[in-house]
């Protein structure tokens, strides 16, 4: 049994961490939150230059080619630190839909830019409220034209390209639907900043009107390719999850044993000690689901598709618990702009809906369950 | 990341294979029902059998693994312990849940207080499975409070006079022997006036009550002492150091209770019985609100059996567990609860049934029954949650008002 990271991922992990502490405060989040900026420059410019971005991809094409367990243990670092950078639209998306679909000659074309940190790119499938689904898709991809909305997109403000969910063809249902990969910065794109609860990831409303675009994957393949770069993404973003979790279970127990009330410290009371438990029970459970999820990724099994949607429950829920009674163990100070929980609280909102609602990724779950016999 | 052996683990899995084929038979299916009913009823029955498969491990040194030869064990390693768990589970035996307490903390106990005559009398009848042991702590006046505990011992000359009451004393109805916890002195405070003795079960000062459980079955009871006179020589630790005695056969606990079993009622079983029932809307296992269900109690049991290796990888690498292998109770008591009591729902007035007048044999009525009881036995949700806070996140201790207050000057209520 050795279910565990190793000894050099570990330092990886101590490493990020170390670097992240001194480059990546929660000022340098509000920099971003606050601001009319999409992502922290800085910050991006010298996470790709620890080589972070390249964790994956594969050497040919000009990255580290280190492997799935490295790139999960920097996201969760990343999530640790709330770092306001488009990696996770980039690798976890973009990158990881080229590896899966692209032809020889878009992986040579995207994936050294990406390694090297000079491209942002993003993922486009959202185009309503409710669930997405083959039929709600409706953005068209024809004769080498892209033409729909997309809302909901992050990072859509600053990313080089998108690759978008879209019609191939008439064909009802999935069989229909294909991607397409677009640059952002040609002609025939309109895009616009939308509000979001969580302005450290921005996200933006993209309009496509008769645009050139090349097609990634084949028209048919294109919600499976969708469905199995989710399942991926959501394995290293509930490493981000758990990461941001436990900094909240941080948080509050350092600030239930610096505050007095009724002349205790909080944390000697049970209604916090019992809360704490509580968030404690849960990222240990969100930790372990992670860690299979990890392993999934980094194998290749075929238990990949139960893990990713096991782990991205899990971590939903974890971190989601985790940041609301952090703020609630703080009290009144824990709803202010000033103190740092509200950061956690909507970032742990803002990941646990921007790969898909819990209630789509439950119900992936049950029917992996139904398949597998695994339950 | 694998889930792999290692080499010496396979060689040792492989050789508890080979011994276990020649010595047992591979099993069939055990149902969830059998494993409620162990709980139920504290595995009285198949007394015989459980005995006879206990001498055979022992006299092969597989009955306590990780003990060091010589004091019943083969000086084997935790993960050594776990492997040939795992493999056993495989084979028709009757394993030994009887034995469990008696071995998995009153012997560690006597092996760290006794006497060498003691440990030379009691380890290895107890490790064969000749002599079965059971463990005399809580009382009506102290469960969650342990060291509130009355039963008193009064010395007089060479010996001690004991009188009081036990209560949910697990085994004690085909126990050898006990571990006790006294009062010697009600004049200090609590924990200092404890001291620990071992006794005889079957002396006629002992009275042994099976307790009616709420859910029917009697797997625990009430043990009375009336003027029990036990030997000063039978006293483990010194005068006044009970407390500290305890700690050691509690922390023994924890690794031998583990994880705390949901009757295997989980949710592949809920799952087999939302596939046979129809909604106001078709299948039930098609139901939007099942599915959720179905989904928050998988990620709970998967997070839960990944800990579980998170846990033994530690200790395949010789390393000490962390404290994340302290949720496991926590969340599968609660889950067995939540998850029949949603089973009934499903099955509507039906759930109202039980035995085999209820769908599934009952399964569901028989856990849901039981849980109330798994939430407290072996430290209640509330104890485990203050352990999580106190010992693994660091928070302070509960302000003790009768921390330094005599024990006879104390407030007690009913």
């Amino acid at each position: 049994m050795n279910f565990d990271f190793s000894d050099d991922q570990k330092m990886l992990r101590d490493q990020a961490r170390k670097f992240l502490a001194e480059k990546c405060t929660t000022k340098t989040v509000r920099k971003v939150f606050e601001g009319a900026h999409g992502y922290d420059k800085d910050l991006w410019k010298q996470v790709a230059e620890m080589g972070w971005h390249g964790t994956a991809i594969p050497e040919e094409f000009g990255g580290l080619g280190l492997g799935y367990l490295e790139l999960c243990v920097v996201a969760e670092e990343l999530g640790r630190a709330l770092a306001p950078i488009p990696f996770s639209s980039t690798i976890y998306l973009f990158a990881e839909a080229v590896l899966a679909a692209g032809t020889d000659e878009q992986k040579k074309k995207y994936l050294p830019r990406i390694a090297s940190g000079d491209f942002i790119g993003t993922f486009a499938r959202v185009e309503g409220p409710g669930a997405v689904t083959p039929k709600s898709i409706r953005a068209t991809f024809k004769g080498g034209k892209l033409s729909g909305k997309k809302i909901a997109v992050v990072d859509g403000m600053d990313a080089d390209a998108a690759i978008v969910l879209a019609r191939g063809s008439d064909e009802a249902g999935e069989r229909g639907l294909c991607l397409a990969i677009v640059d952002l910065k040609g002609a025939g794109v309109s895009r616009r900043a939308e509000d979001s609860i969580d302005p450290s990831r921005k996200h933006a409303q993209i309009t496509f009107t008769d645009t050139g675009a090349e097609a990634l994957g084949k028209t048919g393949e294109g919600w499976g390719t969708t469905s199995s770069v989710l399942d991926r993404a959501a394995i290293m973003t509930a490493f981000e999850q758990v990461g941001g979790a436990d900094v909240c279970l941080a948080a509050a127990k350092d600030y239930a044993m610096q505050r007095y009330a009724f002349g205790r410290l909080i944390g000697s009371y049970q209604a916090i000690k019992h809360k704490l438990a509580d968030i404690y029970v849960n990222n240990e459970l969100a930790r372990s689901n992670a860690y299979y999820g990890a392993w999934a990724l980094s194998t290749g099994a075929r238990e990949l598709p139960l893990a990713a949607a096991a782990a991205r429950v899990s971590a939903t829920q974890a971190f989601d618990f985790a940041s609301k009674e952090n703020t609630q163990t703080h009290g009144g100070i824990g709803f202010t702009w000033e103190v740092d929980c509200h950061l956690f609280y909507k970032r742990s909102r803002e990941l646990g809906l921007s790969l898909g609602p819990q209630r789509t990724w439950k119900d992936k779950l049950v029917t992996q369950l139904e398949t597998s016999n695994a339950a | 990341m694998d889930f792999e052996d290692t080499k010496e683990e396979a060689a040792f899995r492989a050789e508890a294979n080979k011994w276990l084929s020649a010595n047992a038979k591979l099993r069939g299916a055990k149902s969830s029902k059998d494993d409620l009913e162990e709980m139920e009823n504290g595995s009285a029955s198949g007394m015989t059998a459980s005995k006879a498969w206990q001498k055979k491990k022992a006299e092969a040194g597989y009955a306590r693994i990780t003990w060091p030869k010589g004091s019943g064990g083969m000086g084997g390693t935790p993960m050594q312990s776990i492997i040939f768990g795992q493999e056993e589970g495989k084979y028709d035996v009757a394993i030994g849940a009887p034995f469990a307490i008696g071995l998995g903390m009153c012997i560690p106990t006597l092996m760290a207080y006794g006497d060498d005559e003691a440990k030379k009398r009691y380890v290895w009848p107890a490790v064969q499975g000749d002599e079965i042991w059971c463990q005399l702590f809580s009382e009506p006046a102290g469960g969650s409070d342990v060291a509130g505990l009355r039963t008193k011992a009064e010395k007089d000359g060479d010996e001690w006079v004991i009188n009081g009451q036990k209560i949910w004393t697990t085994g004690a109805q085909f126990s050898d022997y006990g571990i006790l916890l006294t009062r010697t002195d009600a004049n200090v405070p609590k924990h200092k006036g404890l001291t620990m003795f071992y006794i005889d079960m079957h002396d006629p000062a002992v009275e042994v009550r099976p307790i009616k459980q709420a859910s029917g079955g009697s797997g625990f009871n009430e043990v009375f002492f009336t003027d029990l006179r036990v030997k000063d020589s039978q006293r483990l630790g010194e005068v006044g150091q009970g407390w500290q005695v305890a700690l050691t056969t509690l922390m023994h606990e924890r690794l031998a209770v583990g994880g705390g079993q949901g009757g295997g009622l989980d949710v592949k079983e809920l799952m087999g019985l939302a596939r046979t029932l129809e909604l106001e809307d078709g299948p039930a296992i098609k139901n939007a609100s099942v599915r959720e269900k179905i989904a928050d109690w998988y990620v709970r049991s998967a997070g839960l059996k990944y800990t579980t290796y998170r846990t033994m990888t530690a200790l395949s690498q010789g390393k000490q567990p962390g404290p994340e292998a302290s949720i496991a109770k926590i969340v599968v008591a609660s889950k067995l609860q939540d998850l029949t009591a949603f089973a009934m729902e499903l099955e509507g007035e039906a759930g109202a049934l039980k035995g085999e007048d209820a769908p599934a044999h009952g399964a569901f009525q028989m856990g849901w029954m039981s849980a109330p009881g798994l939430r407290i036995a072996g430290g209640t949700d509330e104890i485990l949650r203050n352990i999580i806070a106190e010992r693994v996140l660091g928070l302070p201790q509960d302000i003790r008002v009768d921390k330094d207050v005599p024990f006879n000057k104390m407030p007690s209520g009913r």
